[in-house]
């Protein structure tokens, strides 16, 4: 059995992305998202004692997020009044009118779509996580959260065409890496 | 010679045009260059296809990261809370 060793100091490096997509495909909320990962983490620090080494730290602590975002939930709902009856059409005026509401939303995504944009996610951060960590790095910025060229290089302390050449290697790696089940 | 306009060009160069086109931080006359390119050389069109899935398959996802400063300040937190673990 691999025996997996528990190293807090790196979470945050390693895993936060991974987690906070994985979140965020569930509660649609940076806020929110971002506190239950937090959250995570310091659960899972109270509980290391616990770890077994029979599972990845990624699977352990995405375990431990998953009754996070179910506690965010039951509390969300709690908060909720009881359960409410309404009748909204009660005069004849009205009467058909509930068929008009039950008619799909062309612009809505199926739950199917929903799920397999989220599956798409994890396995875009499964291909970041196998790239080296500049590479990563720049891609991120770049490509997920949308930084300007500039602001990237005076960050990083790189040239635009040392940028590009990077960009270019993370996109051919992430190119291949999804080739296989997704393109 | 110099002065003669240059309509095509080489392989290294395109590819670096079409990661810019991701980014819609190409020019009109570099992907005029980049569109005879791919018309003559099969590698290029193949990168630029992958190229072009990838861009849409990320847009697709909506896959989110964190940025800096979020995690910067989870760090802060959290090593707090490692002293107090230890």
């Amino acid at each position: 059995m691999p025996n997996h060793q528990i190293n807090p100091n790196k979470w945050i490096d390693l895993y936060s992305d991974y987690l906070f997509n994985y979140t965020i495909s569930r509660v649609s909320d940076r806020e929110i998202a971002q506190d239950l990962v937090q959250d995570t983490f310091l659960a899972g620090l109270k509980s290391m004692k616990n770890f077994k080494g029979e599972a990845s730290e990624r699977t352990w602590l995405i375990s431990i997020l998953k009754r996070k975002i179910i506690d965010h939930y039951r509390k969300t709902n709690s908060k909720k009044g009881k359960a409410e009856v309404r009748i909204n059409y009660n005069d004849s005026e009205s009467e058909g009118d509930w068929l008009e509401e039950r008619v799909a939303d062309p612009f809505d995504k199926t739950a199917e779509d929903t799920l397999q944009n989220a599956e798409l996610g994890e396995a875009i951060h499964n291909c970041l996580e196998k790239l080296p960590k500049k590479q990563a790095d720049v891609f991120k910025m770049k490509t997920i959260l949308g930084h300007e060229t500039e602001a990237i290089c005076n960050e990083l302390n790189i040239t635009a065409s040392n940028l590009w050449v990077i960009i270019h290697r993370a996109r051919t790696a992430m190119a291949d890496c999804l080739k296989e089940n997704w393109f | 010679m110099s002065t003669k306009i240059k309509l095509t060009i080489p392989c290294d160069e395109a590819n670096h045009v079409c990661d810019k086109t991701q980014y819609k931080e190409a020019s009109l006359w570099e992907m005029i260059k980049l569109n005879i390119h791919l018309i003559y050389c099969r590698a290029c069109r193949k990168y630029t296809k992958n190229n072009t899935s990838l861009t849409n398959k990320l847009k697709e996802s909506q896959v989110a990261c964190l940025d800096k400063d979020c995690k910067e300040a989870m760090k802060k937190d959290f090593d707090k809370a490692l002293i107090e673990h230890k």
